[in-house]
């Protein structure tokens, strides 16, 4: 058997404590191990951007981060994208302004989202539009996604 | 409690048709509570995975899977020997497994059942297979040769589907034509790239018969098109929909893959579960049919077109899936688009040992139209004209027949053409830009406008081209709408809440949609050629006013108001002249339910709509509605690398009357972005039988920075048998753009494309030749 290792880490708010496989991906830690499958398999390579968590605020392919890099640090999952008035601003825009059809490569999106929304202060129209495009979407023709993005962050075309 | 009738004293009709209304399903899309298919677990449940050919026409000389057999975790391992001989496929030309040859390197040798994904690849790593290479032939003009190898053993040629359609006299009318122009182009691969990999479940009951969770988009066909390649009764098969990640037309027949997991399943009696690998999903799943089309029409001086001479050879790839029946639409589109009397078409599609097309997102028409539109432009510059003027000039007006005997009702072309001219600036843009082509600099912009015609009220390809709903309404008004319309993201769950809601005054909130399981909804021939919100919306329609009637008639009869003088408004039974309350609804069903002659609300329509199916002649008004788009593109040429840069789409489409606005421009916007793909990016590269690009690195999808600026407008035509006026729309947007892109490229820098996607390497290259040419010339 391989090896197993010991991990401790935040996971959508709450402390957790596993041992697990040291080749395990983080993606199938969350879609295999604990049945958390808003994060979304779909290229395996990095590619899509259909699996993007927050690792310690940061959007990360978690199809191409070993689970055991989770140790000692704070993730969160679309399950774990919330405010303290509920669902986060980004997935309510993304719902009322129609960005969602299959929806397959949402949770993805809406991660990367929040991520550019925390971490760029002063980001543009066209600065989003850059940020989005390791996420690929086949039902979409992206602008509702953009203009959910811009009016969260209060940005005009 | 007692109503506030009082307090109310007028209910005004408030509507949602035409509003922005978010597909009720999103939220939990957007919070990741939705359990696609893909991420589906049964207790007991296996993997199973497939051992591909990986070559492309063989022998198979020896196949030993003894030591796959006996690693630890495997459950079953099959090969075509341990099964009997089904054959599907609508050629009946597939096997759910191969043996003896393989024709493609899809071909399904062998598949294995374990406890993991991991254990199932460790046991196909140790299968042994020998194979002879045969002489294979992937140039679809090579196989239509008397001595190409054969792909098929018995056969005569590899030919396997022709088509003619001949209209008038096409010789007579070239004699009268001023300009003649005759151009071959050739339309290339490309794939659906559905987010969600390709997936089943199949899960067997002691007494044999089978329960399959399916990414199909057509259901009911599903299982008469599955059971053959089981030995099974299709009745036995009960078939549940789970949310899918796209489909895009993909997911219109039985592919092996689906077969090979029930096999899977049968041989364990376990549930099973096969979902493709991104690579696996580039190469076995279906592709876009490659066509080369000669093209050869003609003109008077004033414009007026005069004949149509259409040749296409369709590479069909080693099986038959939909693929080789997409003339069926590509003839629809070269007898259809603008008016010309004498057309004659011949479409022959052939067996290569390439891997097989199926139905995409436009079928056919994508590839017809791209001719189409781009020939009409050269025919337009030859007689001085813009493509604007040349398209009015031909444009067919409201109850006009076309040759292949649809009939024009509701035709807004003319309408769509002047619109999107005028939108743009286009025929002054056109001149401005043709005359900056020779000049210095290394941008060059470039307009181009493309024009399609598709079908919008269904399309009769089945003895049957309709839709089954069942609706009831509980003591509480709360409303369940079973229907056989499947979702595939492309937002029929908001679409029949609207229309419900409009008819029976409940809100959106209030009503259920069901549609994903067999054994509970009724029968629909499947989400294809843009047909849902038309065939599923009217039968909603008829079914809830069936409902309405009921309840308008019991509060009638309490209230002793004509029926007919009644509405039903926001949760109320009101007098509908100044909506004065009568009765709350669901109290008037409590009373309808609870009284000496109980009823309950629950109806059923079976909508059929007023279509044809066409004659062996290919004559016959297929579809209850037709609808037009025209698009302009405007790009930058940058002309030292060759990138086109799309900077701006402007789109007019005829969509009879707008249901949901957000939904129509998201299914506009993204089938003009996937068609954007097919003009300028994305290219399943097939060498020698192999995809030599299955990855999202080599395939290159649009992303979000090259999504350029999205004007959309749209003709509200008023179907005269459309649900509230509305025409299907979904596949116009993906067909019409990319001759609108190769347009623009050539107004920007003088050439044609006849082969795309207009790739840098592709557009540099041609520039180059052309300076060279120029130079070598002076």
């Amino acid at each position: 058997m391989s090896a197993t290792v010991e991990i401790n880490f935040t996971l959508n708010g709450r402390k957790r404590q596993l041992t697990i496989d040291a080749g395990l991906s983080a993606l199938n830690l969350l879609r295999d191990k604990l049945d958390m499958t808003g994060t979304k398999y779909a290229c395996g390579e990095g590619e899509c951007g259909a699996c993007t968590i927050l690792v310690d605020g940061l959007s990360v392919n978690s199809c191409l981060m070993y689970a055991a890099d989770f140790d000692g640090r704070d993730i969160v999952t679309i399950e774990g994208l919330r405010s303290d008035k509920g669902f986060d601003p980004m997935q309510d825009a993304f719902v009322e302004h129609g960005a969602i059809q299959c929806g397959f490569c949402m949770p993805g999106m809406i991660m990367q989202a929040r991520h550019l929304a925390d971490t760029n202060k002063d980001l543009t129209y066209d600065g989003l539009k850059r940020g989005l495009e390791g996420n690929v979407c086949r039902c979409t023709g992206y602008k509702k996604v953009f203009d959910a993005v811009a009016d969260v962050i209060g940005i005009a075309k | 409690m007692a109503d506030k009738v009082q307090l109310l004293t007028s209910i005004e009709k408030k509507t949602l048709i035409g509003k922005r209304v978010p597909k009720p399903d999103s939220r939990d899309k957007a919070i990741g509570r939705t359990r696609y298919i893909n991420d589906m677990k049964l207790p007991g449940m296996l993997h199973g995975k497939i051992l591909h050919a990986g070559v492309p026409h063989a022998r198979i000389k020896r196949i030993d899977v003894s030591k796959a057999r006996d690693l630890p975790g495997v459950h079953a391992v099959l090969t075509a020997d341990d099964i009997p001989e089904f054959i599907f496929g609508m050629a009946r030309d597939n096997r759910p497994l191969k043996g003896g040859k393989v024709r493609c390197v899809r071909d399904e040798i062998a598949a294995v059942a374990a406890e993991s994904e991991a254990i199932c690849d460790a046991a196909l790593a140790l299968i042994e297979v020998e194979f002879e290479a045969l002489p294979a032939v992937f140039d679809p003009a090579e196989a239509a040769k008397d001595d190409a190898p054969r792909i098929h053993e018995g056969k005569d040629d590899n030919f396997n589907l022709k088509y003619h359609f001949g209209s008038g006299d096409v010789k007579a009318a070239e004699a009268t034509s001023d300009v003649v122009i005759d151009e071959t182009f050739n339309v290339h691969y490309v794939t659906h790239v559905c987010m969600g990999t390709s997936c089943a479940i199949a899960d067997f009951d002691p007494d044999g018969k089978l329960t399959i969770y399916s990414q199909t988009q057509y259901p009911y066909n599903f299982k008469m098109d599955l059971a053959p390649a089981l030995g099974m009764h299709a009745g036995d098969i009960r078939v549940i929909q789970p949310p899918i990640g796209g489909a895009f037309g993909s997911k219109l027949d039985v592919y092996p893959y689906e077969p090979v997991c029930v096999l899977l399943a049968r041989a364990t009696q376990r549930p099973v579960k096969l979902m493709f690998s991104r690579e696996e999903e580039f190469i076995n799943a279906p592709t876009r049919q490659p066509v080369r089309i000669h093209l050869r029409a003609g003109a008077k001086k004033d414009g007026t077109l005069t004949f149509r001479d259409i040749k296409c050879l369709l590479n069909n790839g080693a099986y038959t899936s939909w693929g080789p029946t997409v003339p069926y639409v590509m003839m629809r589109t070269f007898s259809s688009l603008f008016r010309v009397p004498d057309v004659n078409i011949d479409c022959q599609s052939v067996y290569t040992n390439n891997p097989y097309a199926g139905s995409f997102r436009g079928y056919g028409n994508v590839q017809a139209t791209y001719a189409l539109a781009i020939h009409t432009d050269i025919m337009a510059e030859a007689l001085g004209m813009s493509f604007v003027d040349l398209a009015l000039k031909n444009a067919q007006v409201s109850g006009e027949v076309t040759p292949q005997g649809a009939v024009l009702n509701e035709c807004a072309l003319a309408e769509c053409l002047t619109l999107a001219a005028d939108k743009t600036d286009f025929r002054a843009k056109e001149k401005e830009y043709a005359a900056l082509r020779d000049a210095p600099g290394r941008f060059k912009r470039g307009i181009g406008m493309a024009a399609s015609i598709h079908n919008a009220g269904g399309a009769k390809i089945h003895k049957s081209d309709g839709c089954g709903t069942i609706l009831k309404l509980d003591d509480y008004a709360r409303c369940t709408v079973i229907t056989g319309a499947s979702e595939i993201g492309q937002g029929i769950d908001a679409v029949l809440s609207q229309i419900i809601s409009e008819e029976l005054g409940i809100p959106m909130r209030d009503i259920t949609i069901v549609n994903n399981d067999s054994a509970i909804a009724p029968w629909d021939v499947g989400v294809h050629a843009s047909r849902t919100t038309f065939i599923a919306g009217n039968g909603a329609q008829r079914a809830a006013r069936k409902a309405r009637v009921q309840i308008l008639a019991a509060a009638s009869r309490q209230s002793n108001v004509p029926p007919e003088a009644l509405d039903l408004r926001e949760g109320w039974v009101v007098q509908e002249d100044g909506g004065v309350p009568v009765i709350k609804i669901d109290r008037i069903l409590r009373q309808m339910h609870f009284s000496d002659e109980p009823e309950l609300v629950m109806v059923s329509d079976y909508y059929e709509p007023p279509s044809e199916p066409e004659g062996k002649d290919h004559v016959g008004d297929m579809s209850a509605a037709y609808s037009h788009a025209v698009h302009v593109a405007e790009v930058e040429v940058d002309t030292e690398t060759g990138e086109v840069k799309v900077l701006k789409i402007t789109s007019a489409q005829d969509v009879g009357r707008i249901i949901n606005e957000l939904g129509l421009e998201a299914q506009i916007e993204g089938g003009i972005i996937m068609g954007l793909g097919y003009a300028i990016s994305e290219e399943l590269i097939i060498e020698n039988g192999q995809v030599r690009n299955p990855n999202f690195r080599d395939y290159k999808l649009i992303t979000s920075p090259e999504v350029p600026e999205l004007d959309l407008h749209f003709i509200e035509s008023h179907s005269s048998t459309g649900p509230m006026g509305a025409k299907g729309i979904a596949e116009l947007p993906t067909i019409v753009i990319a001759p609108a892109v190769a347009n623009a490229v050539h107004n920007a820098i003088g050439i044609r494309f006849h082969n795309p996607p207009m790739t840098p390497e592709k557009v540099a290259r041609a520039i180059w030749e052309k300076n060279s040419s120029r130079a070598a010339a002076e």
